[in-house]
């Protein structure tokens, strides 16, 4: 049986979900430090369809694609602990600043020399933005269809992908050429756990960057086993028109970002006693506001 | 002067609500700029549409109607916007916020390189100063939007870029009719000269859609949870208060990610944007995100244990303590006193 070649786009993004109260630093910017930097949650679901289809076609092969910096190599060896077969981090300082646009025009040029995929999946979006705009963008850059909001990939018959949308108002079911790109929604299967083996064959997969500050008596296994060398791009590995990339490249610039400051409306307090509560629920039906 | 533009999505033949108000928030735009406001449908039959969009005060709608067009698919949507977009040259494009505008507005941007902002909460004109380039921008969009789990608000601008785009969630913008005799001009565009066999690789093999059960947007009482409800047991809680006093069931996106309810009952940012006469916050800490979806409602009672939760700076009432003794006595006290 044929197998497919299917890149999975990931994000490493911080934990916008269990925001504490340091979230904010006192001078009203975000302490990145104070947030953990996760594996997008929709970018699982993606890599999980991606997995059905490998558990479906044998000979299929995952690779994740990453943008970010250094430190998103995390989210690359975490893919591969649950069965993604190698990663791409694309990291250079060009790409600092990238809007949506921009970020997609630096991942789409570097589709195009990976080269020969049948399948690009991404999680709708990410959590720091929740713009999910780089999916549709991709394709576009690409010039491929895209199926969205995609809730399951339910088969791929004669070069072509079934899929089930989850929209707001129902679902439909589409049937879509290869190759194209597919985001996957969250309310798809979450993603399998790491597999054992797999950890212990991933574990010590490493970048360059992260290989010359590790310790040197390992370095030969690096030679002899090529499965632990996760690859590194940089703007000088993908072609590229410089004036598309990062800030200069993005569209859309932020003009001011604003903390949040929040004048009480000067609530009444109440405690919880039945003397209380028997008094807020006259008050609100002698308003009208109830009954 | 370049227009304002909106795109109008069909529901069931009809305008969805979303577009409605987004029409009303592009005539307002396009009067400010002392521009046109124009639109666009796209569909299958879609006569006598125009009897609905006028009145908005839209001065021209553009209709692409052919068999092909409806439901909605990304490329001969994205075909047709995107030409006619460079045709035309809009200075500003909206769009809803909803799983068609998500879909088409980042292709369309892309095809155009204009930049687009998603789940806008506000949308005002203004100017801009770029200091390092020495140039003054007048009258750009101003699209607001909170940002990184709703603890900072961003306003993001396109200086060059056009047409910069947005996408606004229903319920966010009001909509108004401005004058029900308003006349506009209908141009109907020739599809085949806008769309491409190769737009239509993509089949719609099966199609259930239900009008959600859930009328959240329509209640006058909203019985809403968070995470702080502990426990989707403890959730059920709020249907049996929300059942005692007419109202519904909402929930924060914690909530929602926790599993305790669904999505459609989601309120906030992205999810539903809600003006109810009470809205009851049960254990909802009230991060931006929420309160952008809520706080317009005419009296809201936040119940949490934190006495420093967000929430309360917005509420008429603070309850401090549990919600799972609080609710119980709640529907105790109203059965006892509303007879």
């Amino acid at each position: 049986m044929k197998g497919y070649k299917i890149i999975v786009l990931a994000k490493q993004v911080p934990d916008t979900r269990n925001v504490g109260k340091d979230a904010m630093k006192a001078d009203g910017t975000v302490n990145r430090a104070a947030l953990a930097a996760i594996f997008n949650p929709e970018d699982l679901n993606a890599l999980e369809q991606a997995l059905r289809i490998k558990d479906s076609f044998p000979g299929s092969t995952i690779t994740i694609l990453t943008m970010g910096p250094g430190r998103a190599a995390e989210i690359i060896r975490e893919g591969m602990f649950r069965g993604a077969d190698d990663g791409i981090l694309l990291t250079d300082r060009a790409f600092a600043g990238s809007d949506t646009l921009a970020t997609s025009y630096a991942i789409g040029q570097t589709l195009k020399k990976i080269k020969n995929f049948d399948i690009i999946i991404a999680g709708r979006q990410a959590i720091d933005g929740d713009t999910a705009q780089v999916g549709p963008q991709v394709a576009e850059k690409l010039g491929l269809p895209q199926v969205t909001y995609v809730e399951e990939i339910k088969s791929i018959e004669n070069g072509k992908v079934i899929a089930k949308r989850r929209l707001e108002s129902g679902v439909e079911v589409v049937s879509c050429p290869m190759p194209l790109v597919i985001t996957v929604n969250g309310s798809a299967p979450d993603c399998r756990a790491r597999n054992a083996r797999l950890l212990m064959k991933y574990k010590h997969a490493k970048t360059v960057s992260e290989l010359q500050t590790s310790n040197e008596d390992y370095l030969h296994l690096y030679n002899e086993r090529a499965y632990l060398n996760i690859p590194e791009w940089s703007v000088n590995d993908i072609e590229s028109v410089p004036g598309e990339l990062g800030l200069t490249g993005s569209p859309t610039k932020v003009k001011t970002i604003e903390n949040v400051v929040l004048q009480s409306k000067g609530a009444k307090v109440i405690s919880s006693s039945d003397i209380d509560i028997e008094d807020l629920m006259k008050d609100l039906i002698e308003s009208h506001t109830i009954g | 002067m370049n227009s304002v533009f909106v795109y109008c999505e069909i529901e069931d033949g009809q305008i969805a609500e979303v577009s409605q108000e987004l029409l009303t928030k592009g005539r307002s735009l396009a009067t400010e700029l002392d521009c046109n406001l124009e639109a666009i449908a796209i569909g299958y039959q879609l006569t006598e549409i125009e009897k609905v969009v006028f009145p908005y005060g839209v001065d021209v709608l553009y209709v692409a109607d052919d068999k092909r067009l409806a439901p909605y698919t990304t490329l001969p949507h994205t075909s047709i916007v995107v030409k006619l977009f460079e045709e035309q040259k809009p200075q500003i494009a909206l769009m809803g916020a909803s799983s068609i505008g998500r879909d088409l507005g980042p292709r369309v941007s892309s095809a155009l390189h204009s930049g687009l902002t998603a789940d806008c909460t506000s949308l005002v004109i203004g100017d801009h100063e770029d200091k390092k380039q020495g140039k003054v921008y007048e009258n750009l969009l101003y699209q607001i939007r909170p940002a990184f789990g709703g603890n900072i608000i961003a306003t993001i601008i396109n200086p060059d870029c056009r047409p910069q785009m947005a996408t606004v969630r229903e319920g966010v913008m009001k909509k108004e009719i401005l004058d029900p005799k308003y006349k506009g001009k209908v141009v109907n565009l020739e599809v085949s000269k806008y769309v491409s066999d190769t737009d239509f690789v993509v089949e719609i093999i099966e199609r259930h859609m239900e009008k959600s059960k859930v009328n959240i947007k329509g209640a006058g009482i909203i019985v809403a949870g968070g995470y702080g409800m502990g426990s989707k047991e403890n959730f059920s809680l709020l249907y049996e208060l929300a059942e005692v006093l007419g109202g519904e069931v909402g929930a924060s996106r914690a909530a929602v990610d926790a599993g305790y309810t669904d999505h459609e009952r989601q309120i906030g940012q992205t999810g539903i944007t809600v003006r109810p006469k009470l809205y009851i916050a049960c254990g909802i800490s009230g991060q931006i995100q929420h309160r952008a979806g809520m706080e317009e409602s005419a009296q809201i009672i936040a119940i949490n244990t934190d006495p420093e939760a967000p929430i309360n700076m917005v509420a008429d009432y603070v309850i401090n303590g549990d919600v799972s003794e609080i609710i119980p006595k709640m529907i105790k006290f109203y059965k006892k006193n509303s007879k």
